[in-house]
């Protein structure tokens, strides 16, 4: 009889501990990752420009020859380091430094993708949300390894030996910029800034860029490019308004 | 009619150990291209080209086919296959060793090296799992040379030469040089921790840390002084230093012992071996760090390893076991019995 109250005693402290360890963590969360109380109504846009000044360096020619098959299905083979048109600069990855402190904004369940075509990444600088799935694909006839570098991430390294290979990958910190490269390959390189909100952006060839559906506040705004360095300014937003920013880069 | 039998099998085994000497010789040679093709995966920055290991993109790695031998994969997956083929040679040699040579101390150095070339065989593929740990990775650097001198060695206690002075027939003795024993001895040590500087310098990434030569920023002294820009300033000191050593230590040859050509010879390489690799340490910095260039400035590195080494062994060469026992043999002694040869090796 003794025996089993105590057994009952022990059952019971066993789910209210589980209780406590599951039950309590769940109660928290929801409370933790619940976005903050914005009415997309109230929120404002930023748009602006990245420009360089002086004459853009020119593209260097990239050697794809240490693989034929590259050297044979390359469409492009100048650096992406620096591209623009009119002293615009393009590749330059744009988001909200400051300001968002305190927000949660859940990852995304749509994932984004990275391929490798042509012996290059496609994008060259792209974003991503921690949490969001990165889709990583090979294209090509010929293999690739995926050679991720971050400070504040798990570096990984991965092999892609047959066409059409697909992996998944997650970030769990923020970081600006998470280096990728592919070793077989050294002209391979791309970077992805990870980050915790979804208000990022990467020019184009005509510099342009748009951030939108921000909540109004005091922002501090960082451009980033992977020679030139970062450059920051301070904007606000207004709801309903679309705030302009620009930046300008030189050698 | 015994007597001619054991002169039979004494040449017998004269014959046998002539060719387990050739056999460590081409040891010793694939070893050196062994480096040469590691020196290529690090100056060509493609040491995780493959990302598995002991497979290679999945595949067993002596059926990695060939037309995927690409890019960085060339160097990488090149230097996987030559570590096979030295590490299967070694397993040849430490057996042979074991099976042929009556000199235990030899047959344990076989085992040694043979240990060696696995612990390096793993220290290779730790260093490609856990994406080139700079400890790992200089480790490795680090091995390779130790395990070179070992091939360099049974290469060299496997020779006619070796084993003729063992059975009492050496050259004149330097024994009572004990300047010459002493810089001979240090100057392996100094070369050693000279590549072992140097490795450090290289997967740290500090080979251009200082970008001109032969001066050090405009001068002689750098005006900053940061991790990379210390260790690159170390290994252009050590340079100067082991420079300095060789010439002292062949001087000492040339003014004291120049008839003995087993030893004059190793330090005439030295002289050619430690003016082409400071040539190649510039040449590797104001080339920006040349694939080709930088690996031969590692393979040269090497050669001058061995070739310290083997000098420093020929000096002491009074100290090793056979040769202490010919001399007591040698030795006129009253009332005691000479004890019997053990044959050509003895």
């Amino acid at each position: 009889m003794q025996q089993r109250q105590l057994w009952t005693v022990l059952s019971v402290l066993v789910l209210a501990a589980a209780a406590a360890c599951g039950g309590g963590g769940g109660d928290a969360v929801p409370a933790a990752t619940a976005p903050p109380a914005f009415d997309p109504a109230t929120a404002g846009n930023l748009s602006g420009m990245v420009m360089f000044e002086g004459e853009l360096p020119e593209a260097e020619e990239l050697r794809m020859n240490s693989d034929p098959n590259c050297a044979e299905l390359a469409t492009n083979t100048l650096s992406n380091t620096f591209v623009g048109s009119d002293g615009h600069l393009g590749n330059v990855f744009v988001y909200v430094k400051e300001g968002l402190e305190g927000q949660r904004f859940p990852a995304p369940s749509e994932s984004v993708a990275i391929n490798q075509q042509g012996c290059r990444y496609t994008p060259h600088v792209m974003g991503i949300q921690v949490g969001q799935t990165l889709q990583i694909t090979n294209s090509d006839p010929t293999l690739h390894n995926i050679h991720a570098t971050p400070t504040a991430n798990a570096e990984f390294n991965m092999g892609q030996p047959i066409q059409g290979m697909q992996f998944e990958r997650t970030f769990e910190n923020a970081e600006v910029m998470v280096p990728f490269k592919c070793d077989v390959h050294g002209w391979m390189n791309a970077y992805i800034g990870v980050l915790d909100h979804p208000y990022f952006a990467v020019t184009g060839v005509e510099g342009m860029f748009d951030i939108s559906t921000l909540p109004p506040g005091d922002y501090v705004i960082e451009a980033w490019h992977e020679q030139l360095g970062t450059q920051t300014q301070n904007v606000t937003v207004a709801t309903g308004q679309t705030a302009e920013v620009s930046f300008t880069f030189s050698s | 009619m015994r007597d001619a039998a054991n002169r039979a099998a004494s040449r017998g085994l004269r014959r046998t150990m002539n060719w387990l000497h050739l056999y460590a010789r081409l040891l010793c040679a694939a070893t050196l291209v062994l480096i040469a093709a590691g020196g290529m995966v690090t100056s060509t920055g493609s040491g995780l080209a493959v990302p598995d290991w002991p497979n290679t993109y999945g595949y067993f790695m002596f059926a990695f086919p060939l037309s995927k031998m690409v890019g960085g994969i060339f160097y990488e997956h090149g230097h996987r296959l030559i570590a096979s083929i030295v590490g299967l040679l070694t397993i040849g040699l430490a057996v042979s060793l074991w099976r042929l040579d009556p000199r235990r101390w030899i047959r344990r150095l076989g085992v040694i090296a043979l240990a060696a070339v696995i612990l390096q065989g793993l220290l290779g593929g730790i260093t490609v799992l856990y994406f080139l740990p700079t400890a790992i990775s200089v480790s490795h650097a680090g091995l390779a040379e130790i395990f070179f001198c070992l091939t360099v060695a049974l290469a060299l206690f496997t020779s006619p030469g070796w084993r003729r002075a063992g059975a009492g027939r050496a050259h004149a003795p330097v024994a009572d040089d004990r300047m010459l024993l002493g810089l001979a001895t240090a100057l392996p040590l100094l070369v050693y921790l000279q590549i072992l500087v140097g490795a450090t310098m290289r997967h740290t990434g500090a080979g251009l840390a200082i970008p001109d030569f032969p001066l050090v920023f405009g001068g002689l002294v750098p005006p900053v002084w940061t991790f990379p820009v210390a260790v690159h300033y170390g290994h252009r000191v050590g340079a100067v230093l082991t420079a300095l050593v060789i010439m002292a230590t062949v001087g000492r040859l040339l003014t004291r012992h120049r008839l003995r050509r087993d030893l004059v010879w190793p330090g005439g390489l030295l002289i050619v071996l430690v003016s082409a690799q400071i040539g190649l340490g510039g040449w590797t910095v104001l080339s920006g760090r040349s694939p080709v260039v930088n690996t031969a400035h590692v393979a040269t590195g090497a050669a001058l390893l061995g070739a310290a080494l083997l000098l420093g062994l020929r000096v002491n060469r009074h100290r090793f076991p056979d040769a202490r026992a010919a001399a007591t043999r040698a030795r006129p002694r009253t009332n005691v019995a000479e004890p019997a040869p053990r044959g050509a090796l003895a």
